[in-house]
């Protein structure tokens, strides 16, 4: 199993109730297996799955990108900066 | 100068930090906070980054900025936290050789911060607040 730090922001927080979480997933997972599980923690996310962006330790990535120990998973909801 | 503050942004530091004796001319731009939103008042904002990859984004977007316009030198501010009506929330300083090139660069620092940067707004109503570009929004103004 590997441990990603995952961060919650704007809409995602409050839905979330926190602003991170550590969760444990098999070896060789993707974000996509994360938000899938956060959807089962959080059901309120569920709604909001197709709208977030994944960033995995600062860079915009692909849902099928393998993770790996300690990466921190960002949800990225769409952005309203400036 | 690429920061993110909880404090006033000093609009005049922002300028100052892109003279440089090559620039013919610098281009600003200054993102206030509005007081009305789609028609309903707005009495006070919010602002909420991902920091480290905020900072990251926005070194980035300045860097490529700077080599594709063959600028002097790029600034980029953001406020966070909580933000009176009229206040600034993000400033943009472009210095370069001639001035198409400020202007043009300038607009396209804003407008790709505002496309990708990891930074989020929420706007506090009357009767409720919501951030940008959610559900929970739109049925505030149902």
């Amino acid at each position: 199993m590997i441990r990603v730090n995952v961060k919650f922001f704007a809409i995602a927080r409050d839905i979330a109730g926190t602003d991170e979480t550590i969760i444990s997933i098999p070896d060789g997972s993707t974000p996509s297996a994360v938000l899938e599980s956060l959807a089962e923690s959080y059901p309120g996310l569920q709604k909001w799955m197709e709208h977030l962006r994944i960033a995995v330790n600062c860079e915009y990535t692909g849902g099928d990108a393998i993770l790996n120990d300690r990466d921190e998973v960002a949800l990225i909801p769409p952005v309203s900066g400036g | 100068m690429i920061e993110l503050t909880d404090k006033k942004i000093d609009v005049d530091r922002v300028i100052r930090s892109v003279e440089e004796p090559s620039a013919g001319g610098t281009s600003v731009f200054i993102g206030t906070t509005r007081n009305h939103s789609d028609g309903k008042e707005v009495l006070e904002m919010e602002y909420q980054a991902y920091n480290p990859m905020a900072l990251k984004k926005m070194n980035e977007l300045a860097e490529n900025a700077r080599s594709k316009w063959k600028l002097t030198k790029v600034s980029i501010v953001h406020r966070v936290g909580r933000l009176q009506i009229g206040e600034a929330s993000v400033v943009i300083a472009v210095s370069a050789p001639h001035r198409k090139e400020a202007f043009e660069a300038c607009r396209f620092t804003i407008d790709t911060l505002k496309e990708s940067i990891p930074i989020w707004k929420k706007e506090f109503f009357r009767d409720g607040e919501a951030w940008v570009g959610t559900e929970e929004r739109r049925k505030l103004f149902s």
